[in-house]
């Protein structure tokens, strides 16, 4: 008879993280076959429709691109943050706040010419991101004061005050819905021509390797993994964590922040009352299934806009469109399980002695 | 005195709704479970009470499928964090967002139903007859009146029982349990489910009892607003249901305000609970008040026998 053991692992390799993913994603996808069949629809169909729709087109795969652009910078800004063990959970009111302030200098700020008044515009959202997250970061690094809580909580300040101020003072006159007005042609994100994509896309994937290299040859971005990896190392080893929880949770908001600066810019041309739309917490899944790297924050958000873009499709066959949140979750839910087995093998010993 | 009566039992309403899943949060958390799920129980308990109250008009079997539904969360929940030793954070995202999404595509055929069947305020005899205190405390739903025994139960049980001493033994120090003989893991076990069954309930009373419909995501943060109050509450039951109630005030006062005070933008008053939550948040769990904070100090950490 043969028993069977866990053990740990002490390494896993990248692929062998790739390959895992995959499979437990698979799994996912079949966990909530059962439950859209539970509902009373054809899982099958369901999501030929959603994959057909949203990957197998070249629209498909644009408009993926484009309600990634967020996502990636959400999830760029999310893992930033939780490399340094800081659970940011507020890149939704990053987002939003980011978002208030480049309708802010469009609306109130200098006109300036060109390309400059873009970068305006994006310095203006990445402080109005950066300074949403400060009011975590001080209590942080202060008074220790958990900065999961304060970050969520600023969310709903933060989608409060950018619905007033959409339905309210700034409201676009003649519309019924809470929308700004049009920004100004010349601080409007051109698109690359002939390919009809944003020119945010290649500004997010430069700023997706800056991270890469950041990380991987600077040395505050080589701190971030050590205090990430162990407080007590670090603080051992001499790094200034309160600078460092300032830095990097401005930095993380600031990411965020100009999720804004790409959906005002680069898409809507308005900002909207609801316009981070739960991007900020789906970043963090985002973030945690690409393990942290940049790089494939930029694919997983694709794959996930795709996911949401898809489910309005199936809602003409009366699918909810939940449907996307659903299974991100599930999706989260089961490759965290299955994370279990990067930690552990099982083995099986012959009867009596142990192999090993 | 009208308004005050009001204001009042409302307060209380209003508090008892984000108790259930406070004290589920607070035994959780005593086990050194955190659950940042809290919403999205809340939203499966929600809906899972109200399609079983549509489809049956049994309001019994709807709590029991409310508990139930709580339990499932929670095992899943204590199989990842407590078996598979995952980080807490992010399965309690996890939790969170596939509990929102789950239950929004569930609840797509009972949104905009009318179940008319909820929890009705029932006027205690006598008690409920009594000038101001009556309307206040003696003519609520069954769940506030559950909720009258609950708290002093519970403060009993953590403080008083041999068992609330292995509780609290659990969230501080689960090895010298297990020296002890006892089973750490069954243990967490039970309370995580716990606590997710009473966060379930929290849903329920949100669809069942103070309101009695259902629509996605009708919850509004009140999960999160009990999560923060267990770290506010020092890990308190009765500290817990002091802010609740303070809680629930400023939200009814919000509203009354409203009517008094039309100048002032509706939003201030639906952004004050947050603000509130900051502050008080912020002022309590600090550590500029030197004295030690009450958090369990196993908390968030999972128990591993072999690197013990």
């Amino acid at each position: 008879m043969r028993k069977l053991r866990l053990e740990k692992k002490s390494t896993s390799s990248g692929l062998s993280i790739l390959l895992n993913s995959l499979l437990f994603v698979a799994l996912a996808l079949v966990f909530c076959g059962f439950i859209i069949g539970a509902v009373g629809f054809n899982p099958l169909e369901v999501y030929g429709k959603m994959f057909s729709k949203a990957f197998l087109s070249s629209r498909g795969i644009r408009k993926a691109i484009e309600s990634g652009l967020p996502l990636m910078l959400c999830g760029l800004g999310v893992s930033v943050a939780f490399r340094m063990n800081l659970n940011n959970i507020g890149a939704e009111g990053q987002y939003a706040v980011g978002a208030i302030f480049g309708a802010a200098f469009a609306l109130y700020g200098p006109k300036l010419p060109g390309i400059l008044g873009i970068l305006a515009l994006a310095v203006c959202c990445f402080t109005g991101g950066a300074l949403w997250a400060l009011l975590s970061a001080a209590p942080k690094a202060f008074w220790d004061v958990d900065e999961s809580i304060t970050t969520l909580m600023l969310n709903y300040i933060a989608l409060i005050l950018l619905s007033y101020l959409c339905l309210g003072p700034w409201k676009a006159k003649g519309q019924n819905v809470g929308q700004t007005e049009k920004i100004a042609e010349n601080l409007a994100l051109p698109e690359i021509s002939g390919l009809k994509i944003s020119t945010a896309f290649p500004v997010v994937i430069v700023i997706a390797l800056l991270l890469f290299g950041f990380y991987k040859y600077t040395a505050s971005g080589y701190q971030i993994n050590v205090i990430g990896k162990s407080l007590t190392a670090a603080k051992y080893a001499g790094i200034n964590i309160k600078k460092n929880i300032i830095l990097v949770l401005a930095l993380s908001g600031g990411l965020a922040g100009l999720a804004g600066f790409v959906q005002y810019a680069g898409i809507t041309g308005r900002v909207q009352e609801n316009m981070p739309n739960n991007a900020g917490y789906t970043g963090i899944v985002i973030a945690y299934l690409s393990r942290f790297n940049p790089l494939v924050v930029i694919i997983v958000s694709i794959l996930f806009a795709g996911l949401q873009n898809s489910s309005a499709t199936v809602q003409v066959m009366g699918v909810p469109a939940q449907i996307a949140t659903m299974m991100q979750g599930a999706i989260m839910i089961i490759v965290i399980a299955g994370d279990f087995f990067q930690r552990y093998k099982i083995v099986s010993d012959k009867k009596g002695g142990r192999a090993s | 005195m009208n308004l005050l009566i009001s204001l009042f039992s409302g307060a209380i309403v209003y508090a008892v709704s984000v108790m259930y899943a406070g004290i589920g949060e607070t035994f959780s958390e005593r086990a050194g479970v955190m659950n940042l799920g809290v919403e999205g129980i809340m939203l499966m308990g929600a809906v899972s009470g109200y399609i079983t109250a549509v489809n049956t008009h049994n309001l019994l079997l709807s709590f029991l499928v409310v508990l139930l539904t709580g339990a499932v969360f929670g095992l899943v929940f204590a199989f990842l964090t407590v078996t598979l030793q995952a980080d807490q954070t992010v399965c309690g995202m996890a939790m969170l967002i596939f509990g929102t999404g789950l239950s929004g595509f569930l609840g797509k055929d009972v949104a905009g139903v009318a179940a008319n069947l909820k929890f009705e305020n029932i006027s205690i005899p006598l008690l409920g007859k009594l000038p101001f205190l009556g309307p206040i405390f003696f003519q609520q739903n069954l769940l506030v009146y559950a909720m009258y025994f609950i708290v002093p139960a519970s403060l009993f049980y953590i403080y008083k029982t041999k068992q609330g001493l292995y509780l609290r033994a659990l969230g501080e120090n689960p090895a010298a349990l297990d020296s002890a003989g006892m089973n750490v893991f069954a243990m967490r076990y039970a309370y995580v489910t716990f606590g997710c069954a009473m966060m379930a309930v929290s849903g329920a009373c949100v669809s069942l009892a103070n309101t009695n419909f259902w629509s996605s995501g009708m919850t509004a943060g009140k999960g999160w607003i009990a999560f923060a109050l267990v770290a506010f509450s020092s890990w308190n039951p009765f500290k817990l249901m002091m802010g609740a109630l303070l809680f629930g005030f400023i939200s009814c006062l919000g509203s009354n305000l409203q009517i008094y005070l039309p100048s002032v933008p509706t939003e201030i008053y639906s952004a004050l609970p947050y603000i509130a939550t900051i502050v008080a948040f912020i002022l309590t769990t600090g550590n500029f008040r030197k004295s030690h904070t009450a958090q369990p100090a196993a908390l968030c950490k999972p128990y591993d026998r072999e690197s013990r």
